[in-house]
């Protein structure tokens, strides 16, 4: 076990966990923000993207040690009020059906448009690739995408 | 106006304790407490006044509509408050939604399977709405001194026909204390629906983008364990023995044992091929992950570990010696092929698959001497009160079910072994736990979609008039054919068969269960039977239509001809059938299943060379429509899926287990493989509604197949059609 000071959606934080912890489940199980989800724990699904230092990664395979002083933002974190441009294009779209996997998508959604602010559809695809949506919502997630970049 | 009788036992109001929301009926408020369904258009009330179990009004006039059944990502959650609101006649700005536990004495079909939800609880949805409504009426009434006819209720207002006086739900709602249940309500003529038909946001859109805690994984309570199981490596094997002592003396275990969720008298829904299982428990999830890593088990050998080619040669064998479990028989095919002047054999197969719901198989059971509080996601949570009960051999009344969010369902969960499996963890460890399972645990516990062969054959005469057909399917465990479904009733001399086989993996329903395959393997054969007659295949299909209208053929079909040809004709026009685009390729097909029927045309383009899906035409006929924008969702949802799933999914066997464990070689469709445009369009008509959770699927698989013809050339006869071979064996023995 080892203490961790770490800094998430702006708020500092300690933990005393294993160093191979993978952050997934610090959010999960150590700080109450469930909104990262688990999906498949080989970040192959996408469900678990965080932003660190601002760039999408997969929580579910990035240990608590290898953090250091990066920024953590997570879905709870995005916006105060679901009003980060790319959440109201998720709601105005009405995007998820069973929801699980979209905090995902919309955590590499913002990180692309925070990236490239207007994304052609093969940018979206390659950016998007690797969150799997198991419902089949891509093609209004593609349409929230980008009305989220004319906004 | 319709008069439907009232079903309900309450003699009255109910005055309720003020409070601010949540719980009211029956002590549910665990996790979400009211949650406005979009902005609230009214304050949050001091006082709660329960109408009937589905309707709650606040003195404020703020109303909370309780949602019987499982959310899996239909949308019930809102379009089924959707009808109690019309009929209730309220504002959507004033609604909030709360989810219902699960009230097998007052609820009825609180279940997500079959695309059933809307379906069978049309009537009781309205119902309730119809009767909170004029029981406020009497309300107001009784307080004017004027009888109901006198009024008009709309908006959540009631008015004086002939007079000014107005008065709002919830300021009535606190003075119909005493007002009896009517026995019979008027319900509203369906040219009059306002809210039915409209689009409404999901209700709990606003929390899944901001990541609230919603799905049975995200459920804590104080004192909860974490629970992670590891059942044996392959089908065919039973757990022995395992390191017990090391593994409960890693760090972050609390306990470790093989547990037993073994029920003496299965139901239904029982399916579990692994019923013993190590279960390791401990405070958080990492550990117990690592302690999976760390097991070493003794597995014995209880049955035969099957393969890919024991599964081809349990098909084969069931083609010639296989039960057949359903059939139908009109004319006499054998003689008509016989006489025909043409005639074409196919043969079609799909792959065993998973489910793979995104979130992976959960529960909370917290079960003490004399009861069991279960949380959690359930497609079933009738079936999983009476396992646990059974389980635990305690009363029903003693098991409590409560329905989180559900991250998925696609059939898997109406499994509840999970369930079971949480409430026989707690009972060991003696406290309340989550059980969870990892991606691998899931995608290799079975419940699996089976494998299928369908067998076609048509004979076509001189004039190239279809004379005769015949259909044979074999599967593992049971055969994929609907013996009356189209083109029964079409076709002259007809046979159908369906065919059981034999296999240790456990299987269960998959999304439109057998229609997905059958609607893939019908539709590309008819498609290729059309172009042999020399026939458009819309306008084939529409004779075939034709046909079983006007001169129909044997016993009854299971199917409405002219809706049928409608939702086609619909897609026709849509999609401006018959116009060709260069470099575009057209596949079209149609499928009845769940009482819907849809018709869908996919156009597709080659990329680098690589067939893909450019823009989708859906033509659906599912009766009147409830929540427009999302029923298109869930046609979309269809199409993707049945892309997804007839293009690259698929599970194969060594050694009794599958080679596919997580998503690094188990294909899902990715963004970039999906569709640019999906278009929805609804037959308008009046008949009462169906579901949408399975019939966009099926027809997809199809249209796919023959599109893809169409742009490469080649027949797709074998799923997934990215990698299967696609050569035709010799079939017919």
């Amino acid at each position: 076990m080892a203490e961790y000071n770490i800094r998430v959606n702006g708020k500092n934080q300690t933990v005393d966990v294993d160093p191979s912890t993978p952050v997934l489940w610090v959010l999960r199980d150590h700080l109450d923000l469930v909104g990262t989800k688990f999906g498949c724990g080989i970040a192959q699904c996408g469900a678990c993207t965080i932003h660190i230092d601002g760039v999408a990664m997969r929580s579910c395979i990035t240990p608590i040690s290898a953090i250091g002083d990066q920024k953590i933002t997570t879905i709870e974190g995005l916006s105060q009020n679901a009003d980060h441009a790319i959440q109201k294009a998720w709601l105005a779209h009405d995007v998820p059906q069973c929801g699980y996997c979209q905090a995902g998508q919309i955590m590499s959604a913002s990180a692309l448009l925070d990236e490239n602010p207007t994304p052609s559809d093969d940018e979206i695809d390659a950016a998007m690739n690797g969150n799997i949506c198991r419902c089949g919502t891509y093609t209004r997630i593609k349409k929230a995408i980008k009305t989220a970049a004319n906004s | 106006m319709t008069k439907i009788k009232t079903q309900f036992k309450r003699r009255s109001f109910l005055k309720i304790s003020a409070a601010s929301g949540g719980g009211m009926l029956i002590g549910f408020s665990w996790l979400n407490g009211c949650a406005p369904a979009e902005d609230p258009g009214v304050a949050v009330p001091n006082e709660w006044f329960d109408i009937n179990g589905y309707i709650k009004i606040g003195d404020t006039g703020m109303v909370t509509i309780y949602s019987p059944n499982p959310e899996i990502g239909q949308n019930v959650m809102t379009s089924m408050p959707m009808i109690v609101a019309e009929e209730l006649d309220v504002p959507w700005e004033n609604v909030v939604v709360e989810q219902a536990p699960l009230n097998t004495g007052f609820y009825q079909n609180q279940f997500a399977g079959g695309s059933l939800s809307i379906r069978l609880s049309w009537n009781a949805l309205r119902m309730a709405g119809a009767t909170g409504r004029r029981m406020l009426m009497e309300a107001a009434a009784k307080e004017w001194g004027l009888t109901v006819d006198q009024l008009t209720a709309s908006d959540g207002m009631i008015k004086e026909i002939n007079g000014d006086r107005v008065i709002g739900y919830g300021e009535v709602a606190g003075k119909a204390v005493g007002i009896e249940v009517p026995e019979e309500v008027d319900l509203k003529e369906i040219k009059d629906f306002k809210l039915i038909g409209s689009s409404k946001k999901n209700v709990e859109g606003k929390k899944i983008v901001t990541g609230k805690p919603l799905f049975g994984l995200d459920h804590k309570s104080d004192e909860m364990l974490v629970a992670m199981i590891e059942h044996p490596p392959a089908f065919g094997m039973k757990v022995k023995s395992f390191n017990e002592e090391e593994i409960k003396g890693m760090p972050g275990v609390t306990d470790a044992f093989i547990v037993d969720a073994a029920l003496e008298e299965p139901a239904r829904f029982d399916v579990n091929a692994f019923p013993q299982l190590i279960a390791i428990v401990g405070k958080t999830t990492w550990p117990l992950m690592q302690a999976k890593n760390a097991l070493r088990a003794e597995w014995e050998e209880v049955g035969v570990l099957e393969s890919s080619d024991i599964h081809a040669e349990r098909i084969a064998q069931a083609f010639k010696t296989g039960e057949i479990s359903e059939s139908r028989r009109d004319g006499d095919a054998d003689a008509a092929f016989e006489k025909a002047t043409t005639v074409i054999e196919r043969a079609y197969s799909s792959p065993f698959m998973a489910h793979n719901c995104m979130e992976p198989m959960n529960f909370y059971a917290n079960v003490t001497e004399d009861s069991a509080e279960m949380i959690g996601p359930t497609q079933t949570p009738e079936a999983l009160e009476a396992s646990v009960a059974q389980l635990l051999s305690l009363p029903l009344e003693n098991v409590t079910v409560n329905m989180t969010r559900i991250g998925g369902g696609f059939g898997r969960r109406l499994y509840p072994h999970f369930g079971v499996e949480a409430a026989a963890i707690s009972r060991k460890v003696g406290g309340p736990i989550k059980l969870m399972y990892t991606r691998e645990d899931d995608m290799t516990q079975g419940t699996y979609r089976p494998i299928y062969e369908s067998r076609y054959k048509a004979g076509l005469d001189e004039d190239n008039n279809l004379i005769a057909f015949s259909v044979r399917g074999a599967g593992l465990p049971d055969g994929p054919v609907f013996p009356n479904r189209f083109p029964a009733g079409a076709i002259a001399n007809y046979t159908a068969e369906k065919i059981k086989g034999d296999t240790n993996l456990s299987t269960g329903a998959w999304r439109a269960p057998r229609s997905h395959f059958t609607a893939g393997a019908e539709q590309s054969f008819l498609d290729e039977v059309a172009e042999l007659a020399g026939k458009d295949p819309i306008e084939f299909r529409l004779e075939l239509f034709d046909r079983a209208k006007n001169s129909p053929v044997g016993k009854k079909y299971d199917y409405d001809a002219d809706r049928y040809a409608g939702v086609l004709e619909l897609v026709k026009e849509k999609s401006n059938w018959g116009e060709s685009k260069e470099g575009v390729y057209r596949g079209v097909a149609a499928y009845f299943c769940h009482s819907t029927y849809v018709a869908e045309v996919f156009d597709m383009v080659l990329e680098n060379g690589e067939p893909k899906v450019q823009k989708v035409w859906c033509a659906v006929d599912c009766g009147i429509v409830i929540n427009r924008d999302a029923a298109k969702n869930m046609i979309e949802g269809g199409v993707v899926d049945g892309i997804g799933h007839g293009m690259y999914s698929e599970l194969t066997f060594e050694n009794g287990a599958s080679n596919q464990k997580n998503f690094d070689n188990y294909q899902l469709i990715r963004h970039s493989q999906a569709p640019k445009e999906i278009e929805v369009f609804f037959v308008e008509n009046e008949i009462a509604p169906t579901g949408l959770g399975e019939p966009g699927l099926p027809p997809a698989v199809g249209a796919l197949a023959n599109a893809l013809y169409k742009a490469t050339g080649q027949r797709y006869y074998h799923s997934p059609f990215a990698t299967a071979d696609q050569g035709q064996k010799k079939m017919m023995g």
